[in-house]
């Protein structure tokens, strides 16, 4: 079974819209959509949810009036200044660390599980989605991300899929960690400007790091020519493999709109026409079974 | 005056708005980019860095020779961060929240803390404007850490600009906790809009005011301003998509340099904001 995530560094340079487009081309695959904070695949995709279930990750700690006797041993301790003079814990600043239950003398802290967000197994036009959900300033994120794979790939082998195409989020923290950990491949979505090439460099590195083969495209070129050139260029020095350019083309709104891939709004496109070379050359180098829809 | 500029999807032009905010004011800002895994300010507001430092999270190290195997440590551990197996205590810095519980529990006074490297912290001038940023270490996970660290350099005598990750997890709060004001960046599309919704989510619960910027207003649809006029947030400007902003962006020039009519604009949106901190 072969994984291709697909991250960007900088957001905003097309990773969901090209992620949905290799959906459409790809001829059997699982759809993951990692970017739990923000997710957007589902709009494009239009998910009919089979299976929700919550994500319970961490606790978070809360005092109890009646058992508590102001001794403030748990203001001491606590690092997050989580806990007011009232003796009142904001769990918005809660880490969950369980310090102050811990150690408090009076055992007036409960812990209670969080349940910080949900998760889907879904069907769609292209095949199976898993997805998710991270509550508002919810923690974990990383955590959710590697559920969502997990569960992907299971959903994969239990349906006989051979290839997982997963939506990963923007940055290099916790979770694109959990989203790159252990994948066949990277495919970075960038775009021609200094913040595209310095994100760019960066999770190039984190690839590096953890030592997961990547390969680059540059969308939007045609704004900044000089600027794609040398994102190959470093792209190369890097050693990500450089698969093609697509053009600055409000058909990827025009289609997100519409709620369709750029195939399903206009096939025929230069667009399109670029976006198919691209999915050749990872099929080929993931060595999957290219079998492309007309 | 705290404004803190996010946005929820990412590549909105949140950091075209918080850099062109701050030149255009021009005097007594202070800007700082907590977008630590991938600072791009810099980029535009061009600093002469002058003071850099190392910026760490305390995890424990443990005296082996004091230990006695207990397991107190692994068991009050909420992360996995630091394990009793067969005969030896084993940390794992990368788990660590450096909450020093271990270190409180240890009966044998056995652990201590050392730092692992966040990332670093560096500190500048450029026309007026001091720039303070974060930038990760590529390999660590916790952003939240390093965001505290940079806003640590908030002075209070003066505006500080904050520039916000994308998102509405962990790091984007702890770049708005505490603001004054949240300027909303968004595009009008339906992912635009989907993340908005998130962010403003956000907002809420830290009961911050707002305000919304529309960046390349004129691509897209009338989801946003529709969405703005039900939620009652005021659309403080529009930045309708101009090819020559998207070029002089990718060289990173700001529009206001490009552009000398913007900076009036900014200077509004920033009376705007004002009025309504009060």
């Amino acid at each position: 079974m072969k994984e291709l995530v697909i991250i960007s560094g900088k957001g905003g340079t097309g990773k969901t819209s090209l992620m949905a487009a290799f959906a459409y081309l790809a001829d059997k695959m699982v759809a993951c959509d990692a970017d739990v904070d923000a997710s957007d695949l589902h709009l494009i995709m239009d998910p009919e949810v089979k299976k929700s279930s919550s994500f319970e990750s961490g606790h978070t700690a809360v005092i109890v009036k009646d058992r508590c006797t102001e001794c403030g041993l748990c203001r001491e301790l606590c690092r997050w200044n989580a806990i007011n003079e009232e003796f009142v814990v904001d769990p918005i600043e809660c880490e969950g660390c369980g310090v102050c239950v811990y150690f408090c003398p009076e055992k007036a802290v409960d812990f209670p599980l969080n349940v910080s967000g949900e998760w889907y197994i879904s069907d769609t036009r292209f095949g199976p989605m898993v997805h998710a959900r991270l509550g508002i300033a919810e923690e974990n994120s990383g955590k959710l991300v590697t559920l969502v794979r997990k569960e992907g790939k299971e959903l994969a082998e239990e349906r006989g899929l051979n290839l997982i195409l997963t939506d990963g989020p923007p940055g290099v923290g916790c979770p694109v960690i959990a989203s790159i950990g252990g994948a066949s491949a990277l495919l970075i979505v960038t775009e021609p400007t200094l913040s595209g090439k310095h994100d760019m460099i960066r999770v190039a590195q984190l690839a590096n790091h953890f030592r997961v083969p990547g390969m680059i495209c540059v969308n939007k070129f045609d704004l900044n020519i000089e600027e794609t050139r040398a994102i190959e260029e470093a792209a190369d020095e890097k050693g990500l493999k450089v698969l093609g350019r697509i053009p600055f083309d409000p058909l990827f709104t025009r289609a997100m709109i519409q709620g369709k891939t750029i195939f399903e709004y206009d096939g025929e496109s230069e667009t399109c026409r670029a976006v198919r070379e691209i999915w050749k050359e990872v099929c080929k180098i993931m060595e999957i079974k290219e079998i492309q829809k007309s | 005056m705290i404004i803190s500029v996010a946005s929820g999807k990412g590549g909105t032009g949140k950091t075209t708005v918080a850099t062109n905010l701050a030149m255009s004011i021009g005097s007594n800002v202070q800007f700082l980019d907590c977008d630590v895994e991938e600072p791009n300010a810099h980029l535009f507001i061009h600093p002469e860095f002058k003071y850099s430092e190392t910026a760490t999270t305390p995890v424990p190290e443990v005296d082996e020779k004091k230990c006695t195997l207990c397991g107190k440590c692994g068991e009050i551990c909420q992360f996995k961060a630091i394990v009793v197996i067969g005969e030896t205590v084993l940390p794992f810095h990368d788990l660590c929240h450096s909450c020093g519980g271990c270190m409180e529990v240890c009966p044998e006074d056995a652990i201590s803390e050392k730092g692992r490297e966040l990332g670093i912290i560096q500190k500048g001038d450029s026309n007026g404007i001091e720039f303070v940023h974060g930038v990760l270490r590529v390999g660590e996970a916790m952003s939240p850490p390093l965001i505290r660290k940079v806003r640590a350099h908030t002075r209070k005598d003066t505006l500080t600009i904050i520039d916000a990750p994308p998102g509405t997890s962990c790091p984007v709060i702890a770049s708005m906790k505490g603001a004054d004001f949240i300027l909303l960046v968004t595009e009008p599309t339906p992912f635009g809009l989907h993340d908005l919704k998130l962010a403003v989510g956000a907002v809420r619960i830290l009961d911050i005011p707002c305000g919304l910027v529309i960046n390349r207003s004129d691509i897209g649809d009338d989801g946003v301003k529709a969405y703005a006029e039900e939620e009652g947030i005021p659309v403080l400007m529009e930045i309708p998509f101009d090819r020559r902003v998207a070029e002089a962006y990718s060289k990173g020039e700001l529009l206001v340099q490009q552009m000398p009519e913007w900076k009036e604009k900014f200077m509004e949106l920033y009376s705007q904001i004002s009025d309504m901190v009060g």
